[in-house]
């Protein structure tokens, strides 16, 4: 194992060489918000919350997908960072329609987490309220497209964890929007085993359980945990 | 605001909300008295009896979002006899719950299945100018309308997050309104 030595704000840090930027500053004890990562499996840069600045590099870098490199000088907070981080959550909830009075995640949210973090009290930014579906046809679960921020947790827990691969995301623009089988209703999509591993990996209430009425969806992150640290160190009993 | 000589002039409105943002300032409880020894009611739906909104208001909360015509020329009066407008509750702030009618992409569609095809004998739509307000197609947050001095999200804010935003207005003084117990939505 090589080791990388690195600045973040100014803290000295060692890291693994091939480890995230992301990685190193949580070892360090800084915290970056994220919203598209996602512990356990592939990182993609899909949200841009966890965007940095490194000396030298004129343009900003998501540090989920920003490997560590020797003498590197990472910046993660500054008044123009923190900006950015605002205007995206902002654009995030403009984009969709986001009724938190009337969702299953409300106070169990992580884009509701990450709007207090990043002190969003309004969006500066015109609400679109696009005209979009729910799925319910699935005996289980649902899928609500107006709470969807496009992260594609669900799509790689799936394909990676699960190794289903029920979910992928179609279409372009503002047309983009995570699809089931061939874009077919989720509960006739055979592939799926109905494992549930989306409903825990999905960071708002776009995948939740039937039944659940407002504010009662509750994830349980710590199952993905657990199957990927079994798969990587072989533990296959719990 | 000048509040070492005179009371503040204290006003609320309400547009297109269920009227919970009010109830949540009512829950304020004992506290109202405080606000009263600091603060006058000069307009409220739940305070006063004043049918006309007052010139030279220090303090407006103005709860709901902005659906019909009437809510936009009561906004736009506010903004203009207002010193410090809040947009008060998540209808204010998002257009909440009532916005959920822009996703059918106009009033029609709602006004249809409310009064014709749910009506009874004498299914009509309400068509009655100067009287009923008409619907806008678009129900809107009031920033996107006027100028906003304060922001308190909540559907309802709770009457704790209400006092710590209103308190250190009447000193003059501007709230810090971070984290969870003072700006999370729904
Ligand atoms: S998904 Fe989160 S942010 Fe979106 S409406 Fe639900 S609670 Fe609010
Ligand atoms: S329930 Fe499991 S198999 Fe089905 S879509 Fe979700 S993650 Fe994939
Ligand atoms: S459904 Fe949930 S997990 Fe999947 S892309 Fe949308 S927000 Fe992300
Ligand atoms: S967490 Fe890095 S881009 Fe989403």
């Amino acid at each position: 194992m090589s080791v990388v030595t690195l600045k973040i704000n100014d803290i000295d840090v060692a890291a693994e060489a091939g480890k995230t930027v992301l990685d190193a500053a949580r070892e360090a004890g800084i915290r970056i918000p994220t919203l598209c990562h996602l512990d356990g499996v592939s990182d993609v840069g899909a949200c841009r919350l966890c965007l940095i600045e490194i000396k030298g590099i004129p343009k900003l870098l998501p540090a989920c997908v920003t490997e560590v490199s020797e003498g590197m000088e990472v910046t993660t907070h500054t008044p123009q960072l923190d900006e950015y981080r605002r205007m995206t959550v902002e654009m995030l909830f403009s984009e969709g329609n986001h009724v938190c009075a009337v969702c299953v995640a409300n106070e169990n949210c992580e884009l509701q987490d990450v709007a207090i973090e990043v002190g969003m009290d309004h969006s500066r930014f015109t609400y679109r309220f696009p005209e979009r579906g729910v799925d319910i046809s699935h005996p289980q679960f649902g899928i609500d497209h107006n709470r969807c921020i496009l992260c594609t947790r669900c799509v790689r827990v799936c394909d990676e964890i699960e190794g289903a691969h029920v979910w992928d995301v179609a279409g372009r623009g503002a047309a983009a929007k995570v699809v089931t089988g061939l874009n077919q209703p989720w509960g006739d999509v055979e592939a799926c085993t109905a494992c549930g591993k989306c409903v825990d990996a999905c960071p708002t209430g776009s995948i939740f359980r039937k039944g659940s009425t407002a504010s009662e969806l509750d994830r349980d992150r710590g199952k993905l945990e657990f199957l990927v640290k079994a798969r990587e160190e072989n533990q296959w009993t719990r | 605001m000048d509040t070492v000589n005179k009371k503040v002039k204290l006003a609320t409105i309400w547009l297109a909300g269920c009227s919970g943002c009010h109830m949540s300032f009512l829950d304020l409880d004992e506290w109202l008295f405080e606000l009263a020894k600091f603060a006058d009611i000069v307009y409220s739906p739940v305070a006063s009896d004043i049918k006309d909104y007052p010139e030279d208001v220090d303090v407006c909360l103005v709860e709901g979002a902005v659906a019909n015509e009437e809510n936009l020329e009561l906004l736009y009066k506010v903004r203009q006899r207002t010193k410090f407008v809040i947009s008060f509750g998540d209808c204010a702030v998002t257009a909440n719950v009532p916005a959920m009618r822009n996703m059918l992409g106009s009033s029609e569609p709602v006004l249809k299945r409310c009064y014709l095809e749910l009506g009874d004998k004498t299914a009509q739509l309400p068509h009655e100018p100067g009287i009923v307000p008409e619907l806008l197609d678009r129900v809107r947050p009031i920033h996107e309308l006027v100028e906003i001095d304060l922001f308190i999200p909540g559907c309802p804010p709770s009457a704790p997050r209400i006092q710590a935003a209103i308190e250190p207005l009447l000193k003059g003084e501007r709230p810090v309104m971070e984290g969870r117990s003072m700006i999370k939505f729904g």
